[in-house]
């Protein structure tokens, strides 16, 4: 089957500080990929290089057949992304959120007007698409913004902990909706999180980065096989250690500040 | 195209929604007409200098539009935080479409905000000439765009609204008092000649002063030069900014 993400060499710099250290890895269609560390371990990071927010210091990514770096344009056409913090208009009804997205990916309105209404259905939301976004709980901000990252019948969608802060009832509806849509649309999902029964449940292979580097690449029993222990969560803990981590992410960005300002 | 269209009409919805807003908004050009206006009037007229109403209103417009189109500009750092901007950053849209996108929008919440101030100059008693209405917004809609897109270049630098005191005081409050939107430029002291001068909202403030009126202190023709410079560096540098932005 062929690499629908191919990533080379990939390195960020923040002055002295190195978030990602020149990782290698490919993802291929079709495939339900998990990308797990832990905090500040570069996982938002490499997300970022990967969804053209963030341009790397070093090596290539090519999504979907395109240079992330050369073609942003395209590549943007070609994934959609739920975000780890929320990223929908308050003052807007889902609906104009949907909408918005719509006309900014360049769809016309005899397309995307069933497409929202056949999404918001999946979600569940269809019954409150006239509702402000900020009159929504944290779940059903999610599921919108699932939504939205699918309008534009995206070939890969990138989930940044989208289960983050919700319950158990809404992480298992957002699951099923994204196991359904690989199955049925065959959408390369690439996701991270911290709970390791969504990896068990979903992801076909794992990566695991740590202090920038991955460190281990393959499937749940194959990294479970490699630590040596019983279930993935002990391997996850084997293989990156058990001490609490420093939000290093937020230390890379705060170097960048201070180097910003140096520099002005 | 449309993702311009679709940014603009994001911020008019935003602003008609927020009724109340736009009606405080109307709040400081109501007591500059009416304390400063009919206070000063006296004064204005025994120095020879005319009908003070008629001369301030021009300047009063110029306030709400020039306050309205920098805070709307500078809205951008809500974006940043609540994360908006992320979802059009990834879109597949160039960074000028968006910050274009931004300041129309935002310039054309100002000029709706400036009109309103316009029909309660009018009830406050100014007198414009109806003839040259086009010619006035013209001038006021060059001013809502620089105003505009000097917020959006401002909130490219900015993470959070700390930064947002400063900016007010020390930028957008002395742009205003600095531009002859309140008392003539005629005969100033010449710091203050110069500063008033190098202002470009003192073009924007004449040239709406002589679109309604007839008075002028710079021709009309290098007032428009000025504003439409002006903001197309602003424009350039609000690019190179927005460029910058990473999130």
């Amino acid at each position: 089957m062929e690499n629908i993400i191919e990533v080379e060499n990939l390195t960020k710099k923040y002055g002295t500080f190195t978030a990602v250290d020149a990782i290698n890895f490919s993802v291929k269609k079709g495939e339900v990929f998990a990308f797990l560390g832990p905090n500040g371990a570069g996982k938002t990071t490499t997300i970022k290089m990967l969804t053209t927010l963030l341009k790397p210091t070093l090596g290539t990514v090519s999504l979907a057949g395109h240079n992330v770096v050369k073609k942003p344009s395209e590549t943007r056409k070609s994934f959609g992304i739920v975000f780890q913090d929320p990223s929908l208009d308050n003052e807007l009804t889902a609906y104009e959120n949907m909408q918005f997205h719509a006309i900014l990916y360049g769809i016309k309105k005899p397309d995307y007007q069933p497409r929202i209404i056949s999404l918001l259905k999946l979600v569940e939301l269809y019954e409150r698409k006239d509702s402000f976004v900020k009159n929504f709980s944290g779940g059903m901000k999610r599921r919108l913004e699932i939504a939205r990252g699918l309008l534009h019948n995206p070939k890969i969608l990138f989930l940044d902990e989208p289960t983050i802060g919700l319950d158990p009832q809404t992480r298992n509806h957002i699951w099923t909706y994204i196991y359904n849509l690989n199955k049925q649309e065959n959408v390369t999902i690439f996701f991270t999180t911290h709970h390791m029964e969504e990896v068990e449940r979903m992801a076909q292979r794992i990566a695991i980065i740590d202090h920038g580097k991955i460190i281990i690449i393959g499937t749940i029993d194959e990294i479970i096989k490699k630590a040596g222990t019983g279930k993935l969560e002990d391997a996850f803990i084997k293989l990156t250690g058990s001490n609490i981590r420093e939000e290093a992410v937020s230390v890379g960005k705060n170097q960048m500040r201070i180097t910003n300002k140096l520099m002005r | 195209m449309t993702a311009i269209y679709i940014l603009w009409l994001r911020q008019l919805k935003r602003f008609i929604r927020k009724k109340a807003s736009i009606v405080g908004a109307l709040g400081q050009p109501i007591i500059f007409l009416l304390a400063i206006g009919f206070g000063f009037g006296p004064v204005f007229a025994k120095a020879g200098a005319g009908n003070y109403i008629q001369f301030l209103a021009p300047g009063i417009i110029v306030m709400s539009v020039l306050f309205t189109s920098i805070f709307t500009g500078l809205e951008i750092i809500w974006d940043k935080q609540f994360g908006f901007l992320k979802e059009t950053f990834v879109a597949p849209v160039s960074r000028f479409e968006i910050l274009l996108g931004k300041t129309l929008g935002g310039a054309t919440v100002a000029m709706i905000q400036g009109i309103l101030v316009f029909l309660i100059t009018l009830i406050a008693g100014f007198r414009p000439h109806l003839a040259s209405l086009p010619l006035a917004f013209l001038f006021l809609f060059l001013v809502a765009m620089l105003s505009s897109a000097l917020g959006a270049a401002i909130a490219a630098r900015l993470d959070d609204m700390q930064g947002f005191p400063l900016i007010f005081n020390f930028l957008v409050q002395p742009l205003f008092y600095l531009s002859g939107a309140i008392f003539p430029i005629k005969n100033l002291p010449p710091v203050l000649d110069f500063m008033t001068k190098i202002n470009p909202f003192s073009y924007g403030v004449d040239g709406l002063r002589y679109a309604f009126s007839g008075v002028n202190v710079f021709s009309p023709i290098l007032s428009l030069s000025v504003l439409c410079g002006v903001s197309l560096v602003v424009i350039l540098v609000g690019l190179y900014q927005f460029s910058k932005v990473q999130l």
